[in-house]
């Protein structure tokens, strides 16, 4: 695969369609070589990522659109998902089960903790409409550590 | 889009001899598997619960949050202990990841998980 042959999927904010982005990057990533191991990583950060945008980013609304970039390079991958929305503004806390099972915290809000924890960097970037991202980043020589 | 959730219920019997009960669930897990996994739990009894997930090739943190609420209810209860099993390795991660393996068993096959009650 050359570098710099970007793929772009554009999915509906509807719950559900975080699996065709998902796919997509695992075929790249399989193409570019990489483990089936960090192809899983990949899945469910790109996933994660999505469900965001769709959810918190364009709050669900059925006339906006999550856009998703998958950039090849020689030794990476880079995906930014775009969305409509103001952008993650601060981390949220690390998740942690002995607070939630103590019913002091939510069961939800893993999902970027999931993102940090599978790729190699996960930055997220404030914009106007349709100019917030988040950028993620999955190296392929991470699997000969 | 999403591959709805499917719960089926069955009985078994771990090797200290105790009966279990397992839900064994098919499809995705996320958002949408809230009502049918919370009813499923809801309608069983006894000490012991397996959650199989051999049927399942999705789960996300959605999904995840709402084992977590099972094992949340289980604990308030204070009459359950669950273990899983049937994940792949991906998702035995993923669950380790994010602290469920201090709350439940997470075991490769339904065997291991039986044997583990």
């Amino acid at each position: 695969m050359k570098n710099g042959s970007a793929v772009e999927v554009t999915l509906p904010s509807e719950l559900g369609f975080e699996k065709v982005a998902m796919s997509t990057a695992a075929s790249m990533a399989q193409l570019m070589g990489f483990s089936p191991d960090r192809i899983e990583d990949l899945k469910t950060a790109v996933a994660e990522a999505c469900i965001n945008a769709i959810e918190h980013g364009n709050q669900m609304n059925d006339t906006l659109s999550v856009a998703v970039i998958l950039s090849p390079g020689e030794d990476h991958l880079e995906i930014k998902v775009i969305d409509d929305g103001a952008g993650i503004i601060g981390q949220p806390a690390t998740p942690d089960i002995d607070r939630k099972m103590a019913g002091e915290e939510d069961p939800r809000g893993m999902g970027i903790f999931l993102i940090q924890s599978l790729v190699d960097e996960a930055e997220w970037h404030q914009g106007p409409p349709g100019k917030s991202f988040v950028r993620l980043v999955i190296r392929l020589d991470k699997e000969k550590n | 889009m999403q591959a709805p959730t499917k719960v089926a219920t069955r009985t078994a019997t771990a090797a200290s001899g105790a009966p279990v009960t397992i839900l064994a669930f098919a499809g995705d897990i996320a958002s949408t598997s809230k009502e049918p996994i919370l009813e499923a739990y809801g309608a069983t009894d006894g000490q012991k619960l397996l959650l199989d997930f051999s049927g399942t090739e999705y789960v996300n943190s959605s999904g995840i949050a709402i084992i977590i609420q099972l094992l949340l209810d289980a604990t308030k209860a204070g009459r359950r202990t669950v273990g899983i099993f049937g994940l792949t390795p991906h998702f035995q991660k993923v669950f380790t990841m994010v602290g469920i393996g201090k709350y439940a068993t997470l075991s490769p096959n339904e065997a291991a998980a039986l044997a583990s009650l």
